[in-house]
């Protein structure tokens, strides 16, 4: 429902009475924001020394550049195995074998279930500790919690995302004597991977977000670099309010592109409710995509 | 075994979970109501108050949690110096509290916003035509089924909430069960699987039952139409 709908159109009077709230309204924000900027600057959050270090070419190339560079290695790796575990797993709950479902199923929900920084702490000691790997094992801690628990989320999206087609798609596979399988692997999955895209982008937006919590294993990520180098500095403020806005335009960026992709597809793709893909989802808890692809929110997640 | 069994009487775990449902129950509270605020903003008939709510949802569901937290803490308390308890460790857990609300607050707006798109344009009407003007009719008609509406993407807020708790971690928080988890399996390398299990455990049991819950009540306070 468009906010419209909750109120009539506004004649001359409420028009007006409108007009005089809008501008109420504006004068609030406004002094949101002045008071916010005029607290921060009687507390000397304000000078230009504290934030000229993030217009030097120095700061960005030794510090915040590697940092960003890092979060989005992370991201990739986890975005790319999270989309192969939720199709493995997103297949594998939709298959008939009875053991192979129960095991499908028990590894999603649980995943679903624990937070992503009691795994990404459990990997960093296992990686580094029990199996002794070499390299970033921080990094590596990182990208194996995102596969598990994203993964999960992209496994229910999978399903969720055949469960939504009509089912004369499936239906006219078995006619031509298509196997179960292989009805699902020509006919169903490529059709539920299109209509889950923008849900897919969506969650591409959590896996950024949450490989910021590498910062509490010191993965050299971007708000790792960010308040590296700003402790000594005596900027961390402002140094956390670059990171986040460095953050917020690359999110906003995706979420915008998942709301395009998802306006362009709806004449492609043939949905049995409106359920499908739902682009907002960006908390990090889809728990009942079953009834709620997607779901506004999302992530909240970290 | 006997191995494995000491680590709960060397460890509060249990105490360690309470700790974060503490700050999952404070902050759902502050989420709740900041989030039926910003949801009532963007329902609004005022272009200057969606743009708040707008504007408040985008930036802060884009920014990761660990910034939010860490902001409170580093920014608001270490450089700010400001304070919500004068006791050093319940300080940090507050400021914990308003990071977890200020960012599932986002999550809740868009779920109640969601919520409101379930309730029939009849209603809607049918509040005007008995003379109620936006805020009555928001608040008696709207709203009562617009939340019964918004239960199952509520519940699935409230769920990354129980699980986001964990992210206090970085508020100096050190008694929630990631820092605890952190500190025994540095301490504990023989049986590092068995307590990240042990953890993992207690959240599926922490956590399906809310997603149960949530099921059960969307069904059972459905609005029959």
């Amino acid at each position: 429902m468009s906010a419209s709908i909750l109120f009539d159109t506004p004649g001359p009077k409420a028009r007006r009475r409108i007009l005089a709230v809008n501008i109420i309204g504006a004068l609030i924000a406004l002094g949101i924001v002045a008071w916010i900027i005029l607290g921060l600057a009687a507390k000397d959050q304000m000078q230009a020394s504290q934030w000229d270090d993030f217009i030097e070419s120095s700061t960005w190339k030794n510090y915040l550049l590697p940092g960003l560079w890092n979060t989005v290695k992370a991201a990739i790796f986890g975005i790319v195995g999270s989309v192969i575990f939720g199709l493995i797993f997103g297949v594998g709950r939709l298959a008939q074998n009875k053991l192979i479902n129960g095991v499908s199923t028990v590894i999603v929900e649980f995943f679903r279930a624990v937070p992503v920084l009691l795994m990404i702490v459990f990997f960093n000691v296992f990686f580094s500790r029990s199996l002794q790997l070499p390299g970033d094992t921080a990094m590596w801690a990182v990208v194996a919690a995102l596969i598990f628990y994203n993964g999960s989320v992209v496994a229910e999206l999978v399903r969720s995302g055949v469960h939504n087609l009509p089912k004369g798609q499936r239906e006219a596979g078995i006619a031509i004597g298509l196997t179960r399988g292989k009805s699902l692997r020509y006919i169903e999955i490529p059709q539920a991977l299109v209509a889950m895209l923008p849900a897919l982008i969506g969650q591409f937006v959590v896996i950024l977000k949450d490989s910021a919590l590498g910062y509490i294993i010191s993965f050299n990520e971007l708000l790792f670099f960010a308040r590296t180098y700003s402790s000594p500095n005596g900027n961390v403020l402002q140094a956390l309010i670059v990171a986040a806005a460095i953050f917020i335009i690359i999110n906003f960026t995706l979420s915008k592109l998942a709301v395009i992709v998802s306006r362009r597809l709806s004449s492609r793709v043939k949905k049995d409710k409106t359920a499908a893909a739902n682009p907002a989802a960006v908390v990090g808890a889809p728990a009942d995509l079953g009834t709620q692809a997607g779901q506004d929110r999302e992530d909240p997640k970290a | 075994m006997e191995n494995y069994l000491s680590i709960f009487t060397e460890y509060d775990i249990p105490g360690a979970f309470w700790v974060n449902i503490q700050l999952t129950f404070w902050a759902a509270i502050g989420a709740l109501v900041l989030g039926t605020i910003l949801a009532l903003l963007r329902i609004s008939p005022v272009g200057s108050f969606q743009a708040i709510g707008t504007s408040y949802v985008n930036l802060i569901r884009n920014t990761p949690l660990t910034i939010i937290i860490l902001f409170c803490v580093l920014a608001l308390y270490g450089q700010l110096g400001f304070v919500l308890s004068s006791d050093f460790q319940n300080n940090f857990f507050r400021l914990a509290v308003l990071g977890l609300a200020v960012y599932h607050a986002a999550f809740v707006c868009e779920a109640i916003r969601s919520g409101v798109n379930t309730v029939p344009l009849g209603q809607a009407e049918a509040a005007r035509a008995i003379g109620l003007s936006f805020l009555p009719a928001a608040r008696m008609v709207i709203l009562p089924q617009a939340f019964r509406g918004a239960i199952v993407p509520l519940g699935n807020t409230l769920i990354a909430l129980i699980k986001n708790s964990t992210v206090a971690a970085v508020g100096s928080v050190a008694t929630e069960s990631s820092s605890v988890m952190k500190t025994m399996i540095e301490f504990r390398a023989d049986i590092v699987i068995p307590i990240f299990l042990t953890f993992a455990v207690g959240f599926v049991i922490i956590v399906i039952p809310v997603g149960l819950l949530t099921t059960w009540a969307s069904k059972k306070l459905a609005v029959a139409r």
